[in-house]
């Protein structure tokens, strides 16, 4: 079983209304492996990342996640929807960080990283709030345990969205722009916590702009634009040597911006 | 103002004296506020004078009927009592109906929208009198049952089958008092609460039920848990508001008809004793005193269900300056 990709997407596409915004994506994503998906707003980038834990239904292809099939289930030779309690378990092992953390703000940071695995893993409070703990220190936030987060800075919200994903031990971790929405100076924060978790083994995949996170810590870089996978390789190929015209501007567009 | 001094950056160049000091400057007069408050003043005489010195304001007339056995059980039963309960099925029933409004479910859509279309088209008054007649539609008694076994029966002979059968009687003495003054006003009550939650619930955020599915919460975990819990910010204050519209409703259970209320017994008072002024004022009185009890306890709910929103709530345990434990994950 370990020698097999942990997530598996063949051929996805997916339509709002008559816009097609995934047209047949492939993807593989090996244990313990860090891959961004790099390429400009509307590429679909986002509607695949949320097609992995059905945050979006997908129309056509297969996503897998450990051997199963993301949100389906074949039975008697047809394909049928999983309902909302199978669903929910498939989550359960795919934790989320949002573009804009999504953090309860009437819990505590403490309450939020206890949440899940207390209401959904059925784990022992004290268990559950001393694990919770130790998230928080390891995302460098021990001290911060008893903030709302209105009380947080953005770059501090991130990373109990952070705590609070890793909290369900996932086997993978998406990540949907974890640093747009940040102030530049808070952006290092969340990417060292980041960091950390790829370093650790974390299956990771990262929609984001951050051009110098991808080439430093992703095992492999996938371009899209348009909503197809226009290049991808490893790091040093597709943002060192980009084969393709459209992902050389997009670059090149990145990098003015950084410097500007 | 400029200085023919040179300032340097830092404004060492200029002297102490040339730096301008404390701003100690006069304030914007509001002459108009002094007219309100002289008006204002005299009203306010004029009405004191009325109070002690108009004869029609039997103060110690009005005392004595606030102080009847009857009129204070009126008003713990009928008045205080019926709105708690009401209240109490109001707002479950609101939450409810709005829970299904907002369902996939086209069905349960439907029936909350025709309960809510219901229940606010009739006037309360119009309602409980209906209620209060409700074993009129009962004449051969309600009985719970297999459905439609009476039909069964006729076409294929079959014995009736009912569990539980209760007379016209029974229904007529549940409907025709205080219980049933309680379910028509309860009811008509969660039609409008169904409103408010719906309101509270679609003003939260929809980031936060994806982020509590994405940690695989079910639908209804996400509702009580996240959902709700931050809709009631928004559905509490509306909701204090009809808390207060539903003590004042109570006076309608004569339409049930039921006499343990408080305005009924003041009537009766009124009516044998023709003191209109004193019993209206008692009432008044009653009304005013509750209703201020009422705003207290709004007050709390509101900051109770206010965690985490606006910059006034405080930290559970002592908090650090913001801002200086930063990155300690680099």
């Amino acid at each position: 079983m370990s020698g097999q990709p942990l997530v598996v997407a063949r051929n996805v596409s997916k339509s709002f209304g008559h816009v097609e915004v995934l047209k047949g994506i492939d993807l593989e994503v090996q244990r313990g492996q860090v891959v961004c998906l790099l390429g400009p707003s509307g590429s679909g980038k986002t509607t695949f990342l949320r097609c992995i834990n059905q945050l979006e239904t997908y129309d056509g292809g297969r996503i897998r996640v450990d051997g199963d099939l993301v949100g389906l289930e074949e039975r008697g030779g047809r394909l049928h929807r999983l309902p909302d309690k199978r669903i929910a378990a498939q989550r359960r092992e795919i934790g989320m960080v949002f573009q804009r953390f999504n953090l309860f703000p009437h819990m505590t940071a403490l309450e939020n990283v206890v949440e899940a695995p207390c209401q959904v893993l059925r784990e022992p409070r004290a268990q559950a709030v001393a694990r919770a703990r130790a998230l928080l220190e390891r995302v460098g936030l021990a001290d911060r345990a008893g903030n709302y987060p209105a009380q947080l800075s953005g770059g501090q919200q991130q990373r109990v969205a952070i705590a609070r994903a890793l909290a369900m031990r996932p086997k993978l971790m998406l990540f949907d722009e974890p640093t747009s929405a940040l102030d530049p100076e808070l952006v290092g924060e969340v990417l060292a916590v980041m960091k950390e978790l790829a370093a650790d083994g974390t299956t990771m995949i990262v929609v984001t702009h951050e051009v110098a996170f991808a080439r430093e810590v992703a095992d492999e870089v996938v371009f899209m634009d348009g909503g197809v996978v226009v290049e991808r390789g490893a790091p040093a190929e597709v943002i060192g040597a980009p084969k393709h015209e459209r992902t050389r501007t997009f670059l090149a567009r990145m990098r003015a911006e950084h410097r500007a | 103002m400029s200085t023919r001094q040179p300032v340097s950056a830092d404004g060492a160049g200029a002297s102490e004296a040339e730096r301008p000091g404390p701003v100690d400057a006069v304030g914007v007069r509001h002459p108009w506020r002094w007219v309100a408050i002289a008006v204002i003043a005299v009203l306010a005489a004029m009405f004191v004078h009325l109070l002690v010195t108009n004869d029609a304001f039997d103060w110690a007339f009005t005392l004595e009927a606030m102080n009847q056995n009857l009129v204070i059980r009126g008003f713990l039963v009928g008045t205080l009592l019926t709105t708690v309960a009401a209240m109490l099925i109001g707002v479950a029933g609101g939450v409810l109906l709005a829970v299904l409004r907002l369902s996939d479910n086209p069905v349960l859509a439907g029936v909350s929208w025709v309960f809510t279309w219901f229940f606010r088209a009739v006037p309360r008054y119009v309602l409980l009198t209906f209620v209060g007649a409700l074993g009129a539609l009962f004449a051969t008694g309600l009985s719970i049952g297999v459905p439609f076994d009476f039909l069964l029966t006729q076409w294929f002979g079959t014995p009736e089958l009912r569990l539980l059968t209760f007379d016209q009687q029974w229904v007529y003495g549940v409907f025709g008092g205080l219980a049933g003054g309680i379910i028509g006003l309860g009811l008509s009550e969660a039609a409008y609460m169904a409103e408010i939650a719906r309101a509270g619930i679609l003003s939260v955020d929809k980031g936060q039920a994806e982020a509590a599915g994405a940690l695989g919460m079910t639908k209804q975990q996400t509702m009580r848990r996240v959902v709700l819990p931050q809709a009631m910010r928004v559905i509490v204050p509306p909701t204090g508001n009809e808390v207060i519209a539903m003590l004042k409703d109570t006076s309608l259970l004569v339409a049930i008809p039921v006499n343990i209320e408080l305005f009924f017994q003041l009537g009766v008072i009124r009516s044998r004793t023709y003191e209109v002024v004193a019993t209206n004022v008692a009432a008044i009185l009653y009304y005013l005193a509750a209703t201020s009890v009422l705003m207290v306890g709004q007050y709390f709910l509101e900051r109770r269900f206010g965690r985490g929103f606006g910059t006034r709530t405080t930290a559970r345990r002592p908090a650090v300056v913001p801002g200086a434990g930063g990155g300690g994950a680099a």
